[in-house]
């Protein structure tokens, strides 16, 4: 196992001389950066201080705390802030947990390993709009849907999950496309554990659980931060699967910040509203970033 | 290794093996299957898995919408945002690689954060800069805010790929008289073309699948396939013949594209965390 390196460190690569030449190639990315990262972010603020609505120019002026304040004390804010998290979680540990098993079981040795493998990453390629409009229409559609006919054939009344359960249906959506992601990583991960160490362990008599907890998942540590930290980032502003699937609905059952923002503030032309929303946005990803980052960071070579 | 085979846990590990697969894989199955059955078809309950196929769910979507001018579309975006963030990413990850400095891994860190920078938070200010410079609805427009979302993952990965490339072999090219800028096309870019290549496979796949920007930022000039998608979501009746077929058109470039590089496409998500 190669030791976690540290930049300033790194063997691998000693200081070249001039500096200058260093900053030259760095800094196109790091100025396009800054200024896509601050720009947007200095316009959201000051329009979130705004009165500004395109479809009512009457309104205009400065805001004060305003728009935070309406957003801030709106129930729906509330609902959609814990929505977010609970996406973000439970997606989280299906994946993981579910990635986790899977890599072990499509690590052993069987008939058409090769293909079984290629069907469980393919979600992970399809966008995710598609992914949306398969599950609401030919899966889980009350009356057409393969599964609703399935729940008929053995005798079940069908459920219209994404009425009945609009928030758990949105999140087995998005576990679908980000399940093959975890499977994917992990698999390699899993594969490259040295078998002569897993042999060693069985020798000792250790059983397939000890060895699953004791070998295994230590491996699989690094694997799974990248996993963790990738799948963060993108689940924080899961957007196309909620507009597809449940518009937000019923009320706001299935709405994280992201589209709770986007359908409130956006769809009512409020670009104060909208900007303020942004910022809460920002500042809630930015908390979770903070701790994630420095968490996954520590177990990734940088 | 000569083990007693055990027979029963060989066919329990298969039967499970290929069962999760095809539990899996089976929406995508049905979608490519529903694009070939007519409209009463599609919704005939019990729904068939044995029918008469027909190519008018095909015909129909063609007819309706030119698939090609959204492919296109997709296409041009993926390649541009994907070309011009390595054309910016090479150069700052070779820096931060081989001339660290002390600041190398926050500026590694700072970039990584930028990408969790929600989209809908900025989504007005870049909808109006992009307005005001005439990009919207373009297909350069949409090309750059994807190229700019992606560019902190393009190069960090490009910087795990540099890492393992030795430096003394960028030094031994020095030492022959190669100027920096030899250095890192002809020496270290050969070298670490394999990382190049999956670094570019992912940000190919991500502009492709992109949604929130393409949605928004487009309308018909440069609408991408996500938007040929959503036009056929229509809300007033369930056509599944020709969503599937539409669907299946617009995921199946991707999804074989996926299959044959998957195993390139792993080296650069891992980040070098799994060797």
């Amino acid at each position: 196992m190669q030791a976690v390196l540290n930049t300033s460190a790194a063997p691998s690569a000693p200081a070249r001389k001039g500096k200058g030449a260093g900053f030259l190639l760095l800094s196109p990315a790091v100025f396009i950066l800054l200024v896509w990262s601050i720009v947007p972010l200095v316009m959201t603020l000051w329009y979130s201080l705004q009165n500004y609505n395109l479809v009512d120019p009457t309104l205009h002026g400065f805001a004060g705390i305003n728009n935070y304040w309406y957003l801030l004390t709106d129930p729906d804010f509330l609902q959609s802030l814990l929505n977010t998290l609970l996406l973000v979680a439970g997606v989280l540990v299906i994946s993981v947990g579910g990635g986790t098993l899977l890599a072990v079981l499509y690590d052993q040795d069987f008939f058409g390993r090769g293909i079984a493998r290629v069907l469980v990453i393919s979600p992970f390629f399809v966008m995710p709009t598609v992914s949306a409009l398969l599950w609401k229409n030919l899966m889980l559609h009350p009356i057409y849907g393969v599964y609703s006919a399935m729940m008929r054939a053995v005798g079940l009344t069908p459920i219209d999950w994404l009425s009945q359960y609009p928030l758990a249906t949105v999140m087995m959506i998005v576990s679908w496309e980000w399940l093959p992601f975890a499977v994917l990583i992990l698999l390699t991960a899993v594969q490259s554990l040295d078998g002569e160490q897993k042999e060693a362990a069985r020798m000792d008599g250790a059983g397939p659980i000890a060895r699953f907890r004791y070998i295994i998942l230590p491996h699989l540590s690094r694997a799974i931060s990248v996993v963790v930290m990738i799948e963060t980032i993108y689940l924080l502003t899961i957007f196309a699967e909620i507009s597809v699937t449940t518009a937000g609905g019923p009320g706001v059952a299935s709405s994280n910040l992201a589209f709770l923002i986007y359908s409130r503030a956006l769809l009512q032309f409020d670009v104060g509203g909208a900007s303020a929303g942004g910022v809460i946005a920002i500042v809630i990803a930015n908390i979770v970033a903070a701790f994630l980052v420095r968490a996954v960071a520590r177990n990734l070579e940088v | 290794m000569a083990f007693k085979v055990n027979c029963g846990k060989q066919i329990a590990v298969t039967l499970l093996g290929w069962g999760v697969a095809l539990w899996v894989f089976f929406p995508i199955f049905w979608m490519f299957l529903t694009g070939f059955k007519s409209e009463v078809q599609a919704v005939s309950t019990p729904p068939q898995l044995f029918f008469k196929p027909t190519l008018s769910s095909y015909a129909e979507v063609f007819e309706r919408a030119n698939y090609w001018h959204f492919t296109i579309n997709t296409v041009l975006v993926s390649v541009i945002a994907t070309g011009v963030a390595l054309a910016l990413a090479v150069p700052a990850a070779y820096s931060m690689a081989f001339m660290p400095s002390k600041r190398t891994r926050s500026t590694l860190l700072w970039m990584l954060s930028t990408r969790m920078l929600p989209s809908v938070g900025v989504l007005v200010p870049i909808y109006l800069l992009a307005r005001n410079a005439h990009l919207l609805d373009t297909v350069l427009g949409l090309a750059i805010v994807d190229m700019l979302t992606n560019l902190p993952i393009v190069i960090w990965m490009l910087f795990t790929f540099f890492r393992e490339v030795p430096a003394p072999i960028l030094e031994a090219g020095r030492m022959d008289g190669a100027s920096r800028w030899q250095e890192m096309t002809m020496v270290l870019l050969p070298l670490a073309l394999p990382g190049i290549a999956s670094t570019a496979l992912l940000s190919l796949i991500l502009c492709w699948n992109e949604a929130f920007w393409s949605l928004n930022l487009t309308s018909s000039n440069a609408a991408p396939l996500t938007a040929f998608i959503a036009s056929f979501s229509s809300p007033e009746g369930l056509f599944f013949g020709k969503l599937s077929a539409a669907s299946t058109l617009a995921v199946a470039p991707i999804l074989v594209f996926g299959w044959f590089s998957q195993k390139q496409l792993v080296r650069g998500l891992t980040f070098g965390a799994v060797k």
